[in-house]
Formats: C-alpha cells, sequence, structure tokens
C-alpha cells in the first residue's frame, strides 16, 4: 500500500514536497497505524497523536482532502493512493503539524465556561434529565480542529470569524439551563463577523469525527438572538 | 551559558486533571502560576477517563464517606495509608459539587441530581450489598472534567506553556529545587523556568508496557525527573491491569459497562466470575476480575481463534441504556473491535492501566523522603499530585472511580498549600549553572552522532520486555530474568541515537528523551516487584500465592541509584475514625 504523505521541514526544505512510502497493510489498521509505520522507517517524518482512540484531539489531518482523526480512520475505508496532508488553511509547523493559534484564541473568545452569577448551592444545580439533554452533540467536542480547518469562512476570516468549534462551544453555554449569562453571550457574537459569515456550508458537520452538528448550533444561536429581538 | 528564564510563584508540570484544578486555585487566588504542558492541555490523558468520579453523595442508594473510605482501604489490600484514604472520602464530597458548580456536564437523575452508578468494589454498610458511588458523565466524565478545568483556568487567565517537554528539575546552590529546564518543541529550544513552588503533575507510565490502555504521551516523566533528583519512587510494583482493554489492542472499556449490569462469559458462555468473585461477581476489585480473565485463557477457556481472550456481553442491556450511558464505549468497540455492543460481546482482555504507586507525597500533596528526622520528611517546595503521585491512597489496588477523584481532591489541596507556601517564601531563588548544564546534558547527549541502536528501536523492546517480565503474573525466575534483560536495555541505552537531528517540532528527539524516562520508571516497577515476596493486589506470585503481612505491610521505596530498596510503615491510623485492621479480602 502506498501512502503519500506532506513532507516540510523548514530547517532543511527550501519548499514543501510531497514523499511516497510503501506501508503493508494490516487487519483493523487506522490511518495512525500506517503513519506509525511511517515514522518508524523514517524518523524525521512529523505529526502529532497521542491517544490512539479518537478522545484526545491531537491527531487530525487531511487525507484525500478531507479532514479527519487519524486514529479513528481505518484505512480500508481510504481510496488509494492515500495522500495525506496537514489541515488546509493553516501554517505549517513540520510535515504534518500546523499552527493552531488561532484555532484556539477563537475558541478562548466565546467564553467557554459556565457564568453563573446566582450564588452556588451547597450540593449540586439541579438539572433536569431532559435540560442536561441539550448538552448531548456540544460537550463532546474534542477541539481537534477538523471542522473550523475544513470551513471556508474560516479559511478567509481566520482572525475575525469563530469558526465552527467555537461556535458549537458558544452554543454549548447558551444551551446549559446553570449558565446566566445569555444576553452577555449573544451580544458579543453581534456583527457581520464572529457568527455571521457562517453561510451553511456545512463542511463542518461533514467532517466532525464525533458526528456533531456545528451548523445546527450556529442556527440555534441565530434563532436565539431572534427571539431575543437582538 | 546563557538561557533565556523566567520566572513564576508557582511552577506546574502537567496540564491534566491534578495539574489543572491546582493551577485553578492558583490562579483564582492571583498567584503567578505557569502551566507546562508537552500537549495542548485538553490533549491530556485525563480526557480518556471513562466511568466517573466516585464521591459519597447517596443520590441512588444510600451511601457514605465513611463506607468509600472502608472499601478503599479494603480495595488497596491495607496498604493504603488509612489518614490520607480518610481525607480524600471525605473530600470527594465537596470536590464533586465543585466540578458541578465550574459546569461539568454531569448525567441526571430524575430529581435534577448527579447520575450515579455502581462501580467495582463499591459497598454499603462496611461490606454489604453493592453501592452506586460514581459520578458519571456517560461514559465520558473525564473529558468532561478536563475541558471543564480547561474553560475555567481560561477564565482565571492561568498561564500555559502550551507544548514544552520538562526536561529536568533544577536546584540553586543550597541544593533546593527551584525551578525546571523545558524544551519548546515548536522551536526545539531550551528555557530555563524558575518557581518558589514546583508541583509535578505529569500522570501515569503506561507506555512501559506495549499493551496499554494509556495515551502516547503516558511517558513516567515527572516520576523519572523525581528519580533523578534522588527522591525514591513509591509502591511501583503495584501497577494495575484493568480488566477490560479490547483485545489486542488495549484500549479502555469502561468498568462502568458492568457497573450498568454487562458481564464477562468464557468461550463456553460461562459467567465465570461467580467462581472466582461469589457475591460481587463481575463487580469484584480490578485485580480480581484481571487474575480471573488471565487464569480463564491460561487453562483453555479463552474464546477466538487462538483462545485469548473472553466476552464482555451487554446486549441484554437494550439499545436505549447503552445508547444513553455508553455511548463511547459503543463507538470504540465499532471502531476497534468491529463489534456493536447493542448485537454482539465485546472480545477484551486485560491491558496495563494505571500507576498505584509514585513520587511519595503527604496528603497535602508535598513531596516526602526518608531523610535525617524521620521517614516522611518534606522537600521543601516540591510537589506531586494526580497518577505520578502516592499519597497513598490506592495501595496495592486502586478501586475504579478513586482515579479521578485522586486527582481532583489532590490536584486541589495541593493547589491550596502552595498559595500557603508561596506567601510565607517570597523571595527568589537561583539556579545553581552546575545544576542547569546536568540539565542540559539530557538535551545535549541526543546530538552525539555516528553508530549506534536507534532510540525508537529500544523503546520497542524495552516495551516488549516489560510486558513480558512484569506482568498480572510474576514468579522471581520470570522477573530476574526480566531484570537482567532491563538492565542490559539500561546499558544500550548509553549507546542509543537519534537520527534526526533537526530542531523545529523533531518529535523523534521528544520520544528519544520520554525514552530514558520510561527505562528508569521500568526499572522502579520490575526491581520493587522482585523484592516484594508476597501477593497482594495487584502484585501477584504464583510462588508467593499470599499476603504477608507480618514481613511486608510496608511500602516500598525505590532509589535510582544502585536500584537500592528501602521501605516504610503504613499510615493505618486514619484522621478521626477507628483504623481498619487487615482483613482477608474476598468479594
Amino acid at each position: 500500500m502506498k501512502i503519500s504523505v506532506y513532507r516540510y521541514n523548514p530547517d532543511v526544505d527550501q519548499k514543501p514536497r510531497m514523499q511516497t512510502y510503501e506501508v503493508r497493510p494490516v487487519q483493523g489498521m487506522m490511518l495512525r497505524d500506517a503513519l506509525l509505520e511511517i515514522k518508524k522507517q523514517d524518523e524525521s517524518f512529523a505529526f502529532r497523536h497521542s491517544c490512539g482512540e479518537g478522545v484526545c484531539g491531537s491527531d487530525g489531518v487531511n487525507v484525500n482532502g478531507k479532514n479527519c482523526l487519524a486514529c479513528v480512520t481505518p484505512i480500508t475505508e481510504l481510496a488509494q493512493p492515500i495522500v495525506v496532508r496537514p489541515f488546509p488553511g493553516r501554517p505549517v509547523i513540520r510535515d504534518l503539524v500546523v499552527d493552531m493559534t488561532q484555532f484556539y484564541e477563537q475558541y478562548r473568545a466565546v467564553k467557554p465556561y459556565l457564568i453563573r452569577t446566582d450564588p452556588m448551592p451547597e450540593q449540586e444545580i439541579p438539572q433536569s434529565p431532559e435540560d442536561r439533554d441539550q448538552l448531548d452533540g456540544l460537550y463532546e467536542c474534542i477541539l481537534c480542529g477538523c471542522c473550523s480547518t475544513a470551513c471556508p469562512s474560516f479559511w478567509w476570516n481566520p482572525e475575525k470569524f469563530h469558526g465552527p468549534a467555537a461556535l458549537l462551544q458558544a452554543w454549548r453555554f447558551l444551551a446549559d439551563t446553570r449558565d446566566q449569562a445569555t444576553e452577555e453571550r449573544l451580544d458579543a457574537l453581534d456583527g457581520p463577523y464572529k457568527l455571521f459569515r457562517c453561510h451553511t456550508i456545512m463542511n463542518c458537520v461533514e467532517v466532525c469525527p464525533k458526528g456533531l452538528n456545528p451548523t445546527r448550533a450556529i442556527g440555534r444561536i441565530k434563532d436565539l438572538m431572534l427571539e431575543k429581538g437582538l | 551559558m546563557s538561557i533565556p528564564t523566567r520566572h513564576f510563584d508557582a511552577l506546574i508540570i502537567g496540564a491534566g486533571g491534578a495539574g489543572l484544578n491546582a493551577a485553578l486555585q492558583l490562579a483564582t487566588a492571583d498567584i503567578h502560576v505557569a502551566v507546562v504542558s508537552k500537549v495542548f492541555p485538553t490533549r491530556s490523558h485525563t480526557v480518556a477517563a471513562q466511568g466517573g468520579v466516585n464521591a459519597a453523595l447517596a443520590n441512588v442508594l444510600p451511601d457514605n464517606w465513611h463506607w468509600h473510605m472502608f472499601d478503599t482501604v479494603k480495595g488497596s489490600d491495607y496498604l493504603g495509608d488509612q489518614d490520607a484514604i480518610e481525607f480524600m472520602c471525605r473530600e470527594a464530597i465537596p470536590t464533586v459539587y465543585e466540578l458541578e458548580h465550574a459546569g461539568v456536564p454531569f448525567s441526571r437523575l430524575d430529581n435534577g441530581k448527579i447520575y450515579q452508578r455502581p462501580f467495582g468494589g463499591q459497598s454499603q454498610d462496611f461490606g454489604g450489598d453493592q453501592a452506586a458511588r460514581t459520578c458519571a458523565a456517560a461514559d465520558r466524565t473525564g473529558h468532561a472534567i478536563l475541558h471543564t478545568l480547561y474553560q475555567q483556568n481560561i477564565r482565571a487567565k492561568t498561564h500555559f506553556f502550551d507544548e514544552f517537554f520538562a526536561l529536568d528539575l533544577v536546584r540553586d546552590k543550597e541544593g533546593i529545587i527551584c525551578g525546571a529546564l523545558v524544551l519548546e518543541i515548536e522551536t526545539g529550544e531550551p528555557l530555563l523556568i524558575e518557581a518558589t513552588a514546583i508541583l509535578l503533575a505529569t500522570g501515569g507510565c503506561g507506555q512501559i508496557f506495549r499493551t496499554t490502555s494509556n495515551a502516547h504521551i503516558n511517558t513516567g516523566d515527572g516520576c523519572a525527573m523525581t528519580l533523578r533528583a534522588g527522591v525514591p519512587l513509591m509502591d511501583m510494583e503495584f501497577y494495575q491491569f484493568h480488566p477490560t482493554g479490547i483485545a489486542g489492542k488495549g484500549m479502555l472499556i469502561t468498568e462502568g459497562v458492568r457497573g450498568e449490569g454487562g458481564f464477562l462469559v468464557n468461550k463456553d458462555g460461562e459467567r465465570f466470575m461467580e467462581r472466582y468473585a461469589p457475591r460481587a461477581k463481575d463487580l469484584a476489585s480490578r485485580d480480581v476480575v484481571a487474575r480471573s480473565i488471565v487464569t480463564e485463557v491460561k487453562e483453555g477457556r479463552g474464546a477466538g481463534e487462538n483462545g485469548d481472550y473472553i466476552y464482555l456481553k451487554l446486549e441484554h442491556l437494550g439499545a436505549d441504556v447503552i445508547e444513553k450511558r455508553l455511548p463511547g464505549i459503543r463507538e470504540s468497540s465499532r471502531i476497534f473491535a468491529g463489534a456493536d455492543p447493542v448485537r454482539e460481546p465485546i472480545p477484551v482482555f486485560p491491558t496495563a492501566h494505571y500507576q498505584m504507586g509514585g513520587i511519595p507525597t503527604d496528603r497535602f500533596g508535598r513531596v516526602v523522603i526518608p531523610a535525617k528526622f524521620g521517614a516522611e520528611e518534606v522537600i521543601s517546595g516540591l510537589y506531586a499530585a494526580g497518577e505520578c503521585a502516592c499519597a497513598s491512597v490506592h495501595g496495592a489496588n486502586r478501586l475504579g472511580g478513586n482515579s479521578l477523584l485522586d486527582i481532583l481532591v489532590f490536584g486541589r489541596l495541593a493547589g491550596k498549600d502552595i498559595i500557603e507556601y508561596v506567601r510565607a517564601n517570597p523571595h527568589r531563588r537561583e539556579t545553581d549553572p552546575v545544576s542547569l548544564e546536568q540539565a542540559m546534558a539530557r538535551l545535549t547527549r541526543w546530538d552525539r552522532t555516528g553508530e549506534g541502536v536507534p532510540a525508537h528501536q529500544l523503546r520497542a523492546e524495552f516495551r516488549k520486555c516489560m510486558e513480558d517480565h512484569a506482568g498480572v503474573f510474576r514468579t522471581e525466575e520470570v522477573m530476574a530474568e526480566g531484570y537482567q534483560k532491563l538492565s542490559e536495555l539500561r546499558e544500550r541505552f548509553k549507546e542509543a541515537r537519534l537520527g534526526d537531528q533537526s530542531k523545529v517540532f523533531n518529535t523523534a528527539r521528544i520520544e528519544a528523551l520520554e525514552l530514558e524516562n520510561l527505562i528508569d520508571v521500568g526499572l522502579a516497577v520490575a526491581v520493587s516487584a522482585l523484592h516484594r515476596k508476597e501477593s497482594r493486589g495487584a502484585h501477584s506470585r504464583p510462588d508467593y500465592p499470599k499476603r504477608d503481612d507480618v514481613n511486608w505491610m510496608k511500602h516500598s521505596l525505590y532509589y535510582r541509584d544502585g536500584d537500592r530498596m528501602d521501605y516504610k510503615r503504613v499510615r493505618t491510623k486514619p484522621l478521626t475514625v477507628e483504623s481498619f485492621p487487615p482483613a482477608e479480602r474476598t468479594y
């Protein structure tokens, strides 16, 4: 099996190139396993990875033109020749390692933490199972960045548009019955860029390795803005 | 040598649950704190914890911190320190509420309270009926907690050094630890971070074994750093093999599956845990269940083509319960075992999971070592919390759901203690150039080129050796041979070479640095295990099948220098209640 990977090491390379490796496929092999095989052959090949089971969100890459998490992508599902590139639209640090600074800044910008003005009770803040269900499909985000780096709106305006991952978290807190900063959160999202650059292209939904739906979350935020008359 | 230097009041190495909970206390108290992590914080392995965190909230069944304490002492096979255990079980309750207030999306009961599920080794009324003590966010509790803690640290404006690798601790001229030399992975440049207090929260070392539930990053870095600083590691022979890893792969399948009503069967479809633990059955302690599975396979009752695994059945729970309470497990099983648990059983086998031992601390997270005035003298300004630390609350075997609890309680407490310490010790210490040079040597050692063994090849050999010689069952013969092989590997390591000499994001270099840590910590496990001539908790010796309280009810201390062993007594006196004397441990 041939795998072609994007190579660029600023220490030695003038410009990026593609390099092809021969990897012996085995039963149940994930793309991460194949990348590890390449690393065995050539230790200068760099990519991020850690948990190997799709929860840490380290090993997002672009394979055959689509963003995915390498450790949960079976190679049998990939058309050959397999072409692996770094996330599109992000500055490349080395090989498949990209600079995610802007992605994290956008995440931090939506104040992704519970804000409550009431004094805390001695025990838990009560929440009904139905209210808690509202957080399903939101809190599971692993911040891998597959969605935002697949989003054309984020490619054009990564410094102004929050991007699908951050907006999913914005809705995660708006949807939490325990949170008491709805107005403040909605106000902060107003304007032509932060939220409204989403043109429902839905690349984010297609690539999310956890099956989440940022486009729907963005729609909910817009609905709530209308409802609140903002 | 001119190395850029930064100063902080407190330096935390590691951004998992312990590190982030400590950082949150410090940042909230306006202490100038830095967190160094070799990965972006939410990639830390706390994220992979599934089942939940124990606290006697009594939301589902009657409960009491004292029962929790009894279960933990018994689970530890009476090697846990009862003062620390009492403290943890009491603190569990406010700790979980605090997390909920911070935003953790716990699953809920109809009355709006936090959902709690039964887990292994839990009982009501000191060994009575099964308890339900594990607070859960579906089967993604670690993820929910880690992300919440990171989010709260964003609010508190904690200073993060993301993707910086800690090379070694450094000392001042008086020999007091005053910082750490770290490596910026992106640039390959070293940075010296000086601080009044240093907290090691670097997590476990599962990567010493070939098959493990642990992430690639779990290489025992903090434990190895303390070993090199002359601090012993405590109780390292007690390494937990989780009963249910996906067969042949090692990914974790939470104990919560059995807590929700799943059970294990052998190739004959027999529910074999009934033979090994007639009362608790599949919810016996982890060491008991892991040994039972290995025994079934050894005696020819394993399933599959090679008879090398057993089945975890949960179809009978129904698709609704599985989707609601165990969605992550369903996803993992489909992806990695090719089995949808709604329809078919999951093939499982024990997988290396958790280090009960670690850097010896008191219950405030302060590192303690034997010195002039006793067995537990505090090392000024040095703290440890989380899996890398040993308080010791898990003793010889950890209960499921007590690991998230341990990291949160002791991370929080270490943070609080550091606040006091920093306020009482405002003056800065300056790194001794000799100490800095020693730390730098760890890095420059890899600049040597020429003939030698490739580092990644040694890493693979080492992990295989640990798996073969320090597994679930250990005999003198197997372990002695293992120790010899490991000692040879340690020698060969001196000739290990790195082919890739580039600086920018050189992951081969990071892995080579981790290899040194793996070898140091692996030897701590192997040597401690070889010396302990009894069976207790996770340390199981067919040649010494009984627990020996007369000679071995004591903590091991392993020193890297000369592979030396020392021992110290178990603290059997709790803080406020009666001691639980050692008793026969049955489930």
